[in-house]
């Protein structure tokens, strides 16, 4: 079970950092989307894995922790608004500039000299 | 008046001047002198206590944990200084009103001048050291804007950035000071600290506090090698220069030194640093004084000068030095400012400050003459004038220094600085305003109006008062000085006096005047050897500094953060796992203490379907759409995992944030191309796979490391389990800590997502107002249009299904306090609801029907979760204090009411809001010009692109 879920988490990281290092806006996008779900899964993780025991107070003796479920809650919805602004972002690039790339040139010249003032 | 309104009023007033710009200057110079003038009468009633030996304070606390409270006090000191910057800020506010010309912002000028004057009141009214350090950084900045408040020149905007550059730094390093000595003294409170001069001065960390405090403190005050900034400074109008050089400013300094001089001073450290900066700043500053053309420059430097007298005189550690310092104090602000507004006038009138161009100007401008020259007379030492005692106190006080075991290396030192010091007030007086009148001025000089000769004229007559009588100031002299040496030692029981007997002072100080007179007769020959020396530069040695920090800063930072952000992110992503490794390989691991739990077979066909999902989505992830489809499932599964492992309200959070995700990025995807080019070569992405697999690595690793043991320490979770029934009234642990435990965390989350949602309302509507409105606007659809957009099926679907949609979404909200649900899944809910009826429907037919617009719903949430969290201070509880009670309505059951519950309500607004507002300004992109609102929630589009029969196509 732990296995299955170390893996996960790992095979999420990797997918998600390799797009992460993709050239265009969307795949960076749907990068970042990976890598949230890896990390809401690894910190709700940390609370360890517990079947059945959900924290709703019952006659029940054991409870698995509460406190990462809640952190994690509301960094799911906090990564929602996250993903709405870089899309918007990249969109509102792509529309202005035509050009979906996540990557500036190198540092122009004149840009330089402007910097130095 | 409480000490709180005396540094507030300036503060507030400063919103004033703005707004009282368009009612013309005299209005808004007059606004700014009303509440600098209240502000001093507010000092002012506080005379009494002053007087009486009290300490007036006023406290509130703040950041009582880090030590970091609102405190102030008043004592002589502090009062002294305080109607030293209230005082001639008055009179700076009428000269300026004359002064400035009608092109100048006046309002711009008099806020920032009003906040300049309140961050000097706060630090010398500040009984905490953090708290003056925030005052301190205020003066820089708000003299920053002072200096480069002619932002048209460059020199204005060159000085202004050097003062600001030298004043941080040395800030910067008074932080440091002040903090350590915080530790040392165990309190931040100025008070308290200035009872702990053994404590202090037998710490090991003495030394660095005192380089650090006094890096500060000279830097602000100009003292050598850092004088440099300060005659930049000058091209900043001369209202702002006679304010910040006489009364403010550069006596931040000195006022610091003198406070603390109960706890620094009487050191050898102390003696050597603070003499012998004062003794080199008082003779380099005299010297180059008497060398420069410029008017306000030579002034200038004779303020360095000065600055270095008062530095040498608290650095002798007596009683006397001390009490001489004080005075002085008082005497250089008044004939200082004088000469200052006096040059100001001088440049007004012949438009120019060059001394070469000037000569004459007795006869033409008779009432600025006799100002002028009584201040110049008493900053040389002439008898009768107030400059003369205290110039008389300092010699005599160096006549009994010593310094480095050489007995004449002090007095000597200090009379060849009061000679020069003599030697450029002659050359001030005899070559601006004696000699014959010329003709060849930029301008025809006069005396001008009374705005702007009656301020100086006001501070003359202190000068010449203080002179003729010194016994009037005395007591208040002493007051002060009492109040500088604390409790080490006793006031000196000497009488200022005019007349002291044939004293070694009195000879120092004919020599010096005699001297001064000699050197001024002998000016040509010393200017020619003067301008032959070499000599450094300071302003290119500072250029050349700070291009050289430039560039190695530009060394470092360009090769890793050249633009381009995927190198960013491979860096970071290399970083964390090499340090990660480090940890790994460095640290201690111990036994697994947890037994691994077995997995059955639909786990594993989940895990299965989760691995087949992320392989495909990377292996395909240039089919846009394709991949989009595979992230949903891989959503599904990391849900259906939640639910699993007993986490239900996580999983219906990720399950709907799931479907409003998706919905985005379709409506993103409408824009963007729907493919991804192959454009990185073979290499680049076997390097790329390579990050990728070691980050999935340790990530894995760490992951499975943790999960095979327990906690080190135990969880805090233990306290939320138990408390959430007795404290919070609710079963649903998970929703309690959201909405009481943590419930400051959720209301700045629910903030945060409200922001999030407005800037991409922003966003949209930056895009729309430019160019890209119109390539939106008439874009050709890269697709088929469906010719039934709005289908029966699902509009007949969403309307029947919305009342039950809201329903749920109640339900889910108010069983979140006990069982699964909660504000933010109910919110997403209805989100999903009403997301539903525009794609039934289309955007603006929904729109037409919106009543309430979303930025009104985000803020209706975070104000009712505010609301309820303020509520119960009204109880005296802490902000977010939550209650419960039940009640019961015949016939319904006995329910729980807890103002958690009305926190979650807010949860669930702003929720609502921001997700609608994302979405829906997405949407408002995707109009097109030939589209309108229609009155019909379905329709049939007969000019779809694909009709056969239709003209449509052309």
């Amino acid at each position: 079970m732990e296995f299955l879920v170390a893996t996960a988490i790992g095979i999420l990281t990797s997918g998600g950092l390799y797009l992460v290092l993709r050239l265009r806006t969307f795949p960076v996008i749907m990068g970042t989307s990976l890598l949230t779900y890896a990390v809401n899964v690894f910190l709700f993780a940390s609370g360890r894995l517990t079947v059945g025991a959900p924290p709703i107070l019952t006659d029940a003796t054991t409870y698995t922790d509460p406190l990462p479920q809640a952190l994690v809650l509301t960094a799911i919805v906090i990564s929602f608004g996250m993903t709405a602004v870089v899309v918007m972002i990249a969109l509102g690039a792509y529309l202005g500039g035509d050009d979906d790339h996540v990557d500036d040139g190198p540092i122009d010249p004149v840009e330089k000299a402007e910097g130095a003032l | 008046m409480s000490l709180f309104l005396v540094v507030a009023l300036p503060f507030f007033g400063a919103l004033l001047p703005g707004l009282m710009n368009t009612a013309g200057r005299q209005a808004c110079a007059g606004v700014t002198f009303a509440v600098t003038l209240m502000a001093l009468i507010g000092l002012l009633t506080n005379l009494p206590a002053v007087l009486a030996g009290d300490l007036v304070t006023a406290r509130l606390d703040w950041i009582p944990l880090l030590g970091l409270n609102f405190t102030l006090m008043l004592d002589a000191l502090g009062f002294f200084f305080a109607c030293l910057i209230l005082g001639i800020g008055l009179l700076i506010i009428a000269y300026a009103r004359s002064y400035l010309a009608r092109e100048d912002n006046m309002g711009e000028f008099f806020t920032y001048l009003l906040l300049f004057q309140g961050a000097m009141v706060g630090i010398v009214l500040s009984d905490n050291v953090l708290l003056l350090l925030v005052f301190w950084e205020l003066t820089s900045l708000s003299s920053f804007l002072l200096i480069g408040y002619w932002k048209h020149l460059p020199e204005g905007r060159q000085g202004a950035r050097m003062a600001l550059t030298v004043t941080g730094m040395g800030g910067l390093a008074m932080i440091g000071g002040m903090l350590i000595l915080g530790q040392i003294v165990g309190s931040y409170d100025l008070s308290v600290i200035l009872q702990n001069r053994e404590v202090i001065q037998a710490s090991p960390l003495y030394m660095p506090a005192l380089i650090l405090i006094l890096l500060g403190c000279f830097t602000k005050s100009a003292q050598f090698p850092f004088h440099f900034w300060l005659p930049h400074a000058m091209a900043a109008p001369t209202p702002v220069s006679a304010y910040l050089h006489s009364a403010t400013m550069v006596k931040a300094g000195i006022f610091l030194m003198a406070r603390m001089w109960p706890v620094l001073s009487g050191t050898p450290e102390w003696f050597i640093l603070v003499t012998g900066a004062g003794l080199i700043t008082m003779v380099l500053g005299a010297v180059i004084a008497l060398f420069k053309h410029d008017l306000k420059a030579l002034l200038a430097f004779s303020t360095v000068s000065h600055l270095g007298l008062i530095t040498m005189l608290l650095g002798t550690g007596t009683a006397f030095g001390a009490m001489a310092a004080v005075f002085h104090i008082l005497n250089h602000a008044t004939f200082k400012a004088a000469l200052f507004m006096s040059a100001g006038i001088i440049d007004h009138e012949a438009q120019t400050r060059d001394i070469r161009r000037l000569g004459g100007l007795r006869r033409l401008m008779p009432v600025t003459f006799t100002i002028a020259s009584l201040a110049a007379l008493s900053m040389a030492g002439i008898p009768l004038l107030n400059g003369f005692l205290s110039k008389e106190m300092m010699l005599e006080e160096a006549y009994q220094t010593v310094l480095f075991d050489v007995d004449w290396l002090v007095p000597v030192l200090a009379t060849v600085g009061s000679l020069f010091s003599a030697a450029y007030c002659f050359r001030l007086i005899g070559h601006v305003f004696l000699g014959p009148v010329r003709d060849d001025y930029p301008a025809k000089p006069h005396d001008p109006g009374a705005g702007l000769w009656l301020p100086p004229a006001i501070l003359v007559v202190l000068v010449v008062a203080i002179g003729v009588a010194p016994f009037l100031a005395e007591p208040f002299v002493k007051l002060v000085t009492a109040s500088v040496l604390g409790t080490t030692a006793a006031v000196p029981d000497v009488y200022i006096k005019i007349w002291h007997g044939l004293v070694p002072a009195l000879y120092m100080s004919i020599v010096a005047v005699v001297g001064g007179l000699v050197v001024l007769a002998l000016f040509r020959p010393l200017l020619w050897l003067w301008d032959a020396a070499p000599r450094p530069e300071a302003k290119r040695i500072f250029d050349a500094v700070i291009a050289g920090a430039v560039s190695l800063a530009r060394g470092v930072i360009e090769p890793l953060h050249d633009g381009a952000f995927t190198r960013y992110a491979a860096i970071m992503a290399v970083t964390v796992v090499a340090v990660g490794y480090h940890a790994w390989v460095t640290g201690t691991v111990g036994p697994a203490t947890r037994v691994m739990q077995p997995a059955n077979a639909i786990q594993i066909a989940g895990w299965l379907m989760l691995v087949t999902a992320t392989c495909g989505l990377v292996l395909m992830h240039r089919n846009r759409l394709l991949s989009l489809i595979l992230i949903g499932i891989v959503g599904l599964v990391v849900s259906v995992g939640f639910v699993y492992f007993s986490a239900p309200d996580l999983a219906m959070t990720q399950l709907t944030v799931e479907v409003v995700t998706i919905i985005l990025l379709l409506l993103a995807l409408n824009f963007l191309p729907k493919t991804t080019p192959v454009e990185s070569s073979t290499l680049r992405r076997a390097r790329d796979a390579l990050v990728a697999v070691a980050g999935g690595l340790s990530t894995a690793a760490l992951s499975w490391h943790y999960l095979l043991r327990d906690t080190i320490s135990p969880s805090i979770s233990e306290f939320h389990l138990a408390n959430a029934y007795k404290g919070g009234g609710g079963t649903n642990v998970v929703n309690v800590i959201l909405v009481d435990f943590r419930g400051f965390d959720t209301y700045g989350e629910i903030i945060v997502l409200g922001i999030a949602a407005l800037l991409i309302f922003a966003l949209t509507e930056t895009l729309l107002s430019g160019p890209v409105r119109a390539r939106l606007l008439n874009r050709a659809a890269n697709q088929a249009r469906a010719g039934d957009m709005h289908p029966t099926m699902m509009v007949v679907m969403t309307r029947v299904i919305m009342p039950v949609v809201m329903l749920v979404g109640f339900y889910v909200l108010l069983r979140g306090h006990n069982e699964p649900g909660g504000g933010f899944i109910a919110g997403l809910i209805v989100s999903i609801g009403f997301v539903m009826q525009y794609m039934a429907s289309g955007f603006m037919w929904t729109s037409a029907r919106l009543r309430y617009p979303y930025h009104g719903v985000i803020g209706a949430g975070v104000l009712i979760a505010g609301l309820t969290g303020i509520g119960s201070w009204f109880v005296g509880k802490p902000f977010l204090t939550s209650d419960y009670t039940y009640v019961r309505i015949p016939p319904f059951q006995e329910f729980e009411l807890a103002t958690a519950a009305l926190f979650d309500l807010g949860v669930f607004l702003a929720v609502v809001g921001a997700v609608m507002l994302s979405l829906e300004s997405f949407s408002r992109l995707a109009r097109r010009s030939n589209e309108s609102a229609t009155d019909y929630p379905m329709d049939i589009d007969p000019s779809r692109d694909d009709a056969p029969h239709t003209k449509a196509e052309t």
